[in-house]
């Protein structure tokens, strides 16, 4: 069967000087349709870097990645606005709606930029507020909420555009624990009503609502499996290429 | 990409930060308010003019003669210029010396020192029009005639001015004092204008010798003599000018000596002179609207840095590179545009104010002709759209430089 995001043998190299970085080095990973995976890593793992793959907002050196069956790795700026538009929700650890612009606008922003109709676009953007209780909130200004509220708006963007995969970025790293929680309790009832959802973060107690753990350290999944398996959240003792010891 | 939504956010960013949106527009709203100032002051005087001309008629002939030194050969004198109407009328009907006389004008004790005094011949009061070679017509009373002319009569035809003001509109028959010599009143012109000091109703016609014998006044610069003819028609204005110039040419065996204009080309040299006056001002205007756009870039590409994680935002949302640019050209657009409206209103304003202040300090000379600086409807819209047209040229570099914005990094930036 087709896998919904599949990254064959991904490289992603960085010029830094005369150095070569290699962020992600040789990965390969798939995930199905209504997974819930988290992709964990120490900062530098190269966890943000396969965000951007997977998220469609950069393309890797060498390697293929097919999304919902199509190769996007080698498409151009547009044609990734497009591919990000149709398939991919993101959720950012900085909310990062716009200030200037009401609940409503920001969240109809992804139907907006795919040409859907302003009255469809309202329709489909008060239902998905809806989707996370804030349907009350929606000509309010972004910064009239609280940090969760916020984060809410953006899954409620996210989810408007009715995409194949949410992606979301350490979602809870700017929330306290409590709404924390609640947000990643969102992403857990979003999984169990059929969508897909990418985790990423470095926080293992967050790892672990996800039903599937990707750990990376220095560009290489080094574990795939069951969340629920003690070896998933276990940490890496092993060296890193510099000589740091692991966290 | 959504237009009405892109028009609608810059509208709400120029509302939400007036200050800085207008001082961004100012260089525009001064720009196209110059404009339109000039362009609406060039209107009236151009209107102006025409209806003076208008009113001088449009078969009338002007020749000057400019003096020559002590040239040998004999002046083309009005001599010359009757046997030309004769020979030629078909084409000519008549000749008038025209000299304008520097006489002090005297009623009783009162001086009337604006009042213009002109000697002509019997030739200037047109018999068939009942009216003079530059449209005025009469009143009551007679005008001068040839007997009049012929003997150097003290004999003078008034405007309505002084026959209102010195005689209390009962001037026939009466003596009024130029430089001296009584002169008796045997015509009074019909109003033509607002019969105010100084205007073309205070003037005073008087037998062209007589005139010369008080000394000339002011002419225009080095002119020697002035006649003034009149050609049958509109339409054979410019063969009747020919053969005046052929006869001229012939005495003075030179061009330089002489000027023959027709009104119509007096008003066309007129109207170009003010349109060449008037592109050298506009083109000056512009350069304040060049610089109002490129303090519009400068803005944009302020906006731009500073909106540079809403961007990536609005990327990551599958905003492709021309919805972003088209957002911010928009908006430069739109910030370019308000500020000609603004602009208009502005020059509109001033061109009232100047409409007001030139309306004052010429109604006495103004012959009845109004003068109203008002832009037409299309140099509205031009100066409007050339506004708009600075917006988006330069706001195209910045909308540019955020459409190619890296969307990771545009995220990252804080």
């Amino acid at each position: 069967m087709e896998h919904l995001i599949e990254l064959k043998d991904v490289y992603k190299i960085y010029h830094m000087g005369d150095e070569d970085v290699h962020a992600l080095d040789g990965v390969s990973l798939t995930i199905d349709k209504g997974e819930f995976v988290a992709i964990v890593g120490q900062s530098g793992s190269g966890k943000s870097t396969a965000m951007n793959i997977i998220g469609c907002l950069d393309v890797p050196t060498s390697g293929t990645y097919h999304l919902g069956g199509v190769d996007v790795s080698t498409m151009d700026d547009d044609q990734q606005a497009e591919i990000r538009n149709k398939m991919l929700g993101f959720i950012f650890q900085q909310y990062n709606l716009i200030p200037k612009l009401t609940v409503l606008e920001n969240v109809e922003l992804p139907l907006l930029y795919a040409g859907v109709g302003a009255e469809e676009r309202k329709e489909r953007a008060v239902a998905a507020l809806g989707r996370v209780g804030l349907a009350d909130k929606q000509k309010n200004l972004p910064s009239q909420l609280s940090g969760g509220q916020q984060q809410r708006v953006s899954i409620a963007r996210a989810l408007a555009g009715n995409p194949s995969v949410i992606l979301a970025d350490e979602p809870t790293g700017a929330l306290d624990s409590r709404t924390g929680r609640e947000v990643l309790g969102f992403l857990q009832k979003l999984n169990q009503e059929g969508d897909t959802v990418v985790l990423i973060t470095h926080d293992n107690s967050i790892a672990v609502k996800a039903k599937r753990i990707v750990r990376l350290q220095d560009g290489r999944i080094i574990y795939d499996g069951d969340a629920s398996d003690p070896a998933a959240v276990v940490q890496p003792e092993e060296t890193g290429a510099d000589g740091e010891v692991g966290v | 990409m959504n237009f009405t939504q892109s028009f609608k956010l810059a509208l709400k960013s120029l509302k939400t930060s007036k200050m800085r949106a207008f001082l961004t527009m100012l260089g525009i709203i001064i720009g196209v308010g110059a404009v339109i100032v000039i362009l609406s002051l060039g209107n009236g005087m151009t209107n102006m003019m025409n209806s003076q001309f208008e009113k001088m008629g449009s078969n009338l002939i002007q020749v000057m003669t400019y003096g020559r030194g002590t040239g040998g050969t004999r002046d083309v004198d009005v001599e010359d210029l009757y046997e030309l109407v004769d020979k030629y009328p078909q084409y000519l009907t008549g000749v008038t010396p025209y000299v304008s006389a520097s006489a002090k004008v005297r009623y009783q004790t009162d001086d009337y020192a604006r009042t213009s005094v002109y000697g002509v011949s019997e030739a200037f009061f047109k018999e068939d029009t009942k009216g003079t070679m530059q449209g005025e017509t009469l009143a009551e009373g007679r005008f001068l005639s040839y007997i009049d002319v012929d003997r150097h009569q003290n004999v003078c035809v008034i405007g309505d001015y002084l026959a209102q003001t010195a005689f209390r509109g009962d001037a026939l028959g009466k003596t009024i004092s130029l430089s001296g010599v009584p002169y008796t009143v045997i015509g009074v012109l019909s109003k033509s204008g607002d019969s105010s000091e100084g205007s073309a109703d205070d003037v005073i016609y008087i037998p062209y010798e007589n005139a010369q014998r008080m000394g000339t006044g002011t002419m225009m610069m080095g002119t020697d003599e002035m006649f003034l003819l009149t050609a049958t028609s509109r339409d054979t204005a410019s063969a009747a000018k020919g053969i005046v110039e052929k006869r001229l040419y012939k005495t003075y065996q030179s061009s330089d000596y002489y000027m023959v204009m027709t009104s119509a080309e007096m008003m066309d040299a007129m109207n170009t002179m003010m349109n060449t006056m008037l592109i050298v001002l506009v083109a000056i205007a512009a350069i304040s609207l060049l610089v109002g756009g490129i303090g519009i870039m400068n803005i944009m590409l302020v906006s731009v840095t500073e909106r540079t994680r809403e961007i990536g935002i609005r990327k990551s949302l599958g905003a492709k590179q021309k919805d972003i640019r088209g957002q911010f050209v928009i908006e430069a657009g739109t910030t370019s545009a308000v500020g000609g409206v603004l602009g208009i209103v502005f020059g509109l304003l001033l061109a009232r104010a100047a409409t007001i202040a030139v309306g004052a300090i010429m109604s006495s000379s103004m012959n009845g002709i109004t003068f109203s600086a008002v832009p037409t409807l299309s140099d509205i819209a031009v100066s409007f759209g050339v506004s708009v047209g600075i917006g988006v040229l330069f706001g195209y570099l910045p909308a540019n430089k955020a459409a190619k914005l890296n969307p990771i990094d545009a995220l990252r930036y804080d």
